[in-house]
């Protein structure tokens, strides 16, 4: 039984798996997001041309919907689309960190 | 007593050297660190680094302008702070966090007053140059509702005269604050979409404002007694659909070259090239490699420096203004914010901030000159500004 729960703890689940790219691609991510999207919406994501990019100011943003802003950008507005260098699944994993909040 | 003396003696020692060297402010400038809320201060004679201020708080958009005398400089952070620098004791003179969120400022002819650029709450606030005391505050308020839009493209116009842009409001406003308890101000509605930043001629005659929401400029001719905005390059995209734009472009006086100027077209992977002489009408539009961030003349108007938006921000394009022609591209290094001429243009000093470095080229030889280490620098501002209208 035990053995049994261990290997179902080591097995990734799919979600998992899918929501969680490699250390260094997460660095990579997360820099750009503070260096390069920080360049409207702040290096501390408090806003600047663009809106913040807070916990408060995304609560009621589902991570879909957010994957698919920074994918796909918001037609009319500045905001352009990153589909181009951030994957589906990179998306949706800044989308859940934007959400819990990333610390400084 | 003995002890006495050599206390004081020690005291005397560390004190010597910063009142030992005395020296101008003419070769000093400072170069923003964004991540880590510091500054250096720099010397342009030997290309050295004099040291770095510390405690300046969010800097990622910060920018500055130097008081008349080009000891002190004012920097303005992202988070609303408002330093006075004083670039020979390297010390903080005053210190304010006067909004919560800005993008700039400016600073009046006679140096007395430092007006900043507010995104929230949306408006400029004034104060008094010596102590950063507040002296007025003009909230941009556009709409019947109340709204206040963010403010961008503030300019000194000579006198106590700025000129700025609201973003959302689509409006430019002139402010005189000759009387600074009652700031008066002319507005000018419906210029267009999104003014996104703005410059004005180094002769303080035209304020010209970038939209993002449209292909075109507005100009605002200041020496008429009754200016009017009109547009200029209308339609320069000729209906073509632009590139997403991964940073914003800037504008900024030093675009000027002559009678030409040199404006980043948006979403577009060109330089736009308008004569003032010919009623502003576009002279040529230059290809180049990325979309423009800054295009920067040097101070002769011979060369225009230009960098680019994010992902093409590694590389650097020198456009020869006679033959309006790109005549070299280099790479100083990975993510290239910004350039600065000496006040003379014999040297350009550039930031790029992924190799966490300033390089310096020869602007004749195109040869580099010195590399400084410095945490991801942004901002390079030198005090030869002080000297000009719109910095």
């Amino acid at each position: 039984m035990r053995e049994l729960l261990v290997l179902l703890l080591l097995l990734p689940g799919p979600a998992v798996a899918e929501e969680a790219p490699p250390a260094e691609r997460r660095t990579e991510l997360l820099y750009l997001l503070r260096q390069d999207c920080g360049s409207c919406h702040g290096m501390t994501l408090a806003g600047g041309l663009g809106p913040a990019l807070l916990p408060e100011a995304l609560s009621d943003r589902t991570v879909e919907g957010l994957a698919e802003v920074i994918r796909a950008g918001i037609p009319g507005t500045p905001m352009p689309p990153w589909g181009f260098e951030i994957t589906g699944e990179e998306a949706r994993w800044l989308a859940r960190k934007l959400k819990e909040g990333i610390p400084p | 007593m003995k002890a006495v003396l050599l206390a004081g003696g020690l005291l005397l020692a560390f004190l010597a050297p910063a009142a030992a060297q005395i020296r101008g402010t003419g070769d000093l400038g400072i170069v923003v660190e964004r991540a880590s809320g510091s500054v250096l201060i720099v010397e342009t004679t030997n290309r050295t680094v004099l040291s770095r201020v510390e405690g300046l708080g969010d800097l990622s958009h910060a920018s500055a302008v130097f008081g008349r005398d080009q000891r002190y400089a004012y920097i303005f952070g992202r988070d609303g702070g408002l330093t006075k620098l004083d670039l020979l004791r390297a010390e903080v003179a005053a210190r304010t966090l006067q909004a919560g969120n800005s993008i700039g400022g400016a600073i009046s002819a006679d140096g007395a007053l430092v007006a900043v650029a507010n995104y929230e709450p949306g408006g400029v606030r004034v104060f008094d140059s010596r102590d950063l005391a507040p002296v007025a505050d003009i909230p941009a308020i556009y709409a019947d509702d109340g709204a206040r839009s963010k403010v961008v493209g503030i300019e000194d116009l000579g006198g106590r005269r700025f000129a700025f842009s609201l973003y959302d409001g689509g409006q430019i406003w002139l402010a005189d604050l000759a009387d600074p308890e009652r700031p008066a101000i002319t507005r000018f509605p419906d210029i267009g979409r999104l003014p996104y930043d703005a410059l004005v001629t180094p002769d303080g005659r035209y304020y010209i404002a970038g939209l993002f929401g449209e292909d075109g400029l507005v100009l605002l001719d200041l020496w008429r007694p009754d200016p009017r905005p009109r547009r200029i390059l209308e339609g320069y995209g000729r209906g073509e659909q632009p590139l997403p734009v991964y940073k914003m472009p800037h504008l900024e006086g030093w675009s000027q070259a002559g009678d030409y100027l040199f404006l980043p077209a948006v979403g577009r992977h060109e330089l736009l090239v308008v004569d003032r002489r010919r009623d502003f009408a576009e002279v040529a539009r230059i290809p180049v490699q990325g979309q423009p961030v800054f295009a920067i003349a040097r101070p002769d108007g011979r060369q225009v420096w230009v960098n680019f938006a994010h992902p093409l921000n590694d590389t650097v394009q020198v456009v020869d203004v006679p033959s309006l022609e790109v005549v070299a591209t280099f790479s100083p290094g990975k993510a290239i914010l910004h350039m600065e001429f000496t006040p003379r243009g014999d040297q350009v000093w550039i930031s790029a901030r992924d190799s966490d470095r300033v390089v310096v080229y020869d602007t004749g030889t195109l040869e580099e000159l010195a590399r400084i280490e410095a945490r991801k620098p942004s901002g390079i501002f030198f005090t030869a500004r002080a000297n000009r209208i719109g910095f």
